[in-house]
């Protein structure tokens, strides 16, 4: 900025020079410029500067918010004693919401929007300038601050006594070791994860029951068109029953047999047109769930992935890779619909160790 | 003497004579009321064949084009062998049928027949290809289990028509339609029909009872107001998110202006 003003007065024959040397040789050149650095604009007064009158509404809005703040305060107080929530009545909770909200918010915003309006229409609004003071101290305590340094060092052997020092850091280290164990003992021990996401409860003779009742399903029981959300006999009682039913549930379906197109090797795995496929997503791990009993697709809720129930759920559109895993099913003596074993293949997403 | 009068006409000969009069006329006029009654309510539910001839030219008349003359279905429109009062009364009660055109699925419109014609065509229909009956009245009263039925929506029903019975999309242009506003007998033949591309939710899978319990928690969830405020049509974090940035973070901007800037 200075250099500008320095070079204000020649600026024509420095400008013109300038022009001649960019188009000779490059056009890097710092060309200077003649318009003058405007500087700081002039002060502008304020309307509450000049004018009386005006300083005076502004007062009174002023004022009148902090009071319109005290009022919503004593509001919500007065609203929480004449809305309380009554048992067996959600709209109360509603109503109580509402009105302690409205009362919480007029005093907030009342306090806020006031304060702001004080600042900017009513307060000292000229502009000063406070140097800020250098952030380097002086030479001389910087030397002092190296020289307490050396004297610590001194006084406390620590560069001098390398035994002590270095048995120490081998304690730093050492330490947060516990903890690390620690962590490592919050994953499964004595059970592979893997392991553990390739089976599922399903096995030999499990009977196909509903969910949430546990009523076991009789193959007569599924007509055509119809979906049955299944879970493994049992499953209600097992101890870590979500982590089991997270991985076994299984949606029935029973279509015209004709329609089905089986390859070669499942022939056995369905009845008569009654299909069971796992009903977790091999995308994410969503529940495929919406079952169009027309065009026999099946639509995954979280990010569209659409499975072919004809086809053995093959993808036909969306982020999955791999078909709904298939459960094999019969009928036992009584003809209800059992299991014929577990998956052939892990269900759900898939994990690292899944070949 | 009024007492031996009394006795005296207690004893008249004609006294057995004017009492089974007056027997006959009570009992009578009370048969010819009540029978008056039972008859009015009979000719709305039961099925005579003055009633199923109604419904056959309605039939022949509106639905033959497309479900073929003797309901055989044609290339235009499918089979109705075996559909039963009960699909007939929800299709054509809810306007879906007629369809007015071909479509990604039969949209719901106002009603082209009258209940009379409806529950003509219903009974026509069950008498040719008998199916689910129209439900029980006891079963829509709304009065079941709340909480059995949310648990059993959330499991059969949820992922389709939103947990809040809001609605949601399905695949190329399809959707599961909203459920407030629905007739308790629709949404009831709906699970028992399976309409167009909903699956079929037979006695066995939902029960009556379970059906009655859906029933209910779909008219409380219609009935009592969200405690969490404004429902932005219950659609989740798609409207409660749009809403956010579009408000939420206008005013926050709005604030920022008027902050910095300067007082006039």
């Amino acid at each position: 900025m200075a250099h500008d003003e320095v070079s204000g007065p020649e600026s024509p024959a420095s400008d013109s020079s300038a022009v001649e040397t960019s188009r000779g040789t490059s056009t890097t050149t710092v060309v200077a410029s003649d318009v003058e650095n405007p500087g700081e604009p002039a002060h502008r007064q304020r309307v509450t500067d000049t004018d009386p009158k005006a300083a005076k509404t502004a007062q009174r809005s002023v004022y009148t918010l902090f009071y319109l703040s005290i009022a919503g305060s004593v509001f919500a107080i007065a609203a929480y004693m004449a809305f309380p929530i009554e048992n067996d009545d959600v709209g109360s909770v509603r109503l109580n919401t509402l009105f302690i909200g409205i009362g919480v918010a007029l005093a907030l915003f009342g306090i806020g929007l006031g304060a702001v309006h004080w600042a900017k229409a009513l307060m000292y609004d000229k502009e000063g300038i406070d140097i800020r003071h250098p952030v380097a101290g002086t030479p001389e305590t910087r030397a002092r601050a190296v020289e307490i340094f050396h004297e610590a060092d001194q006084e406390s052997g620590f560069g001098r006594r390398t035994l002590i020092r270095n048995s120490l850091i081998g304690a730093l280290i050492a330490f947060p070791l516990p903890g690390i164990v620690l962590f490592r003992g919050l994953a499964p021990q004595s059970e592979d994860p893997a392991e553990l996401l390739s089976h599922t409860m399903w096995k030999k003779g499990a009977r196909l029951t509903l969910d949430p009742s546990g009523i076991p399903v009789k193959a007569s029981d599924v007509t055509i068109g119809s979906v049955f959300h299944i879970i493994p006999e049992g499953l209600n009682e097992m101890p870590d029953r979500l982590e089991q039913k997270a991985k076994a549930a299984v949606l029935l379906m029973r279509l015209n047999p004709e329609d089905l197109n089986i390859s070669p090797g499942r022939e056995s795995w369905s009845y008569d047109g009654i299909v069971a496929y796992s009903k977790i997503c091999t995308h994410v791990g969503c529940p495929v769930a919406l079952y169009e009993q027309q065009t026999h697709h099946l639509l995954c809720p979280c990010h569209q992935s659409t499975f072919d129930v004809v086809n053995e759920c093959q993808v036909i559109f969306g982020p999955a890779k791999r078909p709904l895993p298939q459960l094999p099913i019969e009928v036992d003596s009584e003809g209800y619909l059992v299991a014929q074993s577990d998956f052939n293949e892990p269900v759900g997403p898939s994990f690292w160790e899944r070949s | 003497m009024p007492r031996t009068s009394r006795k005296a006409g207690r004893r008249h000969p004609l006294a057995t004579v004017v009492l089974i009069a007056i027997g006959l006329v009570v009992t009578g006029g009370g048969y010819a009321l009540l029978s008056s009654t039972t008859t009015a309510t009979a000719d709305t539910s039961a099925t005579s064949q003055e009633t199923i001839d109604e419904g056959q030219k309605l039939f022949a008349a509106n639905c033959a084009t497309c479900h073929g003359m003797s309901l055989e279905g044609t290339p235009d429109g499918p089979s109705l062998i075996g559909v039963g009062a009960a699909a007939v009364n929800f299709q054509v009660g809810t306007g879906r049928m007629p369809m007015a055109m071909q479509g990604p699925q039969a949209m719901q419109k106002p009603p082209q027949f009258t209940d009379e014609q409806t529950a003509a065509l219903a009974a026509y229909v069950a008498s040719i290809s008998p199916g689910p009956a129209i439900p029980d009245p006891s079963l829509l009263q709304g009065d079941g289990d709340a909480t059995n039925g949310g648990e059993l929506f959330r499991i059969n029903c949820a992922m389709c028509h939103n947990v809040h019975g809001a609605g949601g999309a399905l695949t190329e242009g399809k959707f599961a339609p909203e459920l407030t506003g629905v007739l308790p007998t629709h949404i009831y033949e709906a699970m028992l029909t399976g309409p167009q591309n909903m699956p079929v939710f037979n006695d066995d899978n939902l029960t009556p009872e379970d059906k009655r319990d859906i029933i209910t928690y779909l008219k409380y969830l219609e009935n009592n107001p969200s405690p969490g405020g404004v429902e932005l049509g219950s659609l989740g974090p798609v409207a409660e998110g749009l809403f956010a940035w579009i408000f939420g973070l206008g005013a926050i901007i709005g604030l920022m202006v008027w902050l910095t800037a300067k007082s006039n």
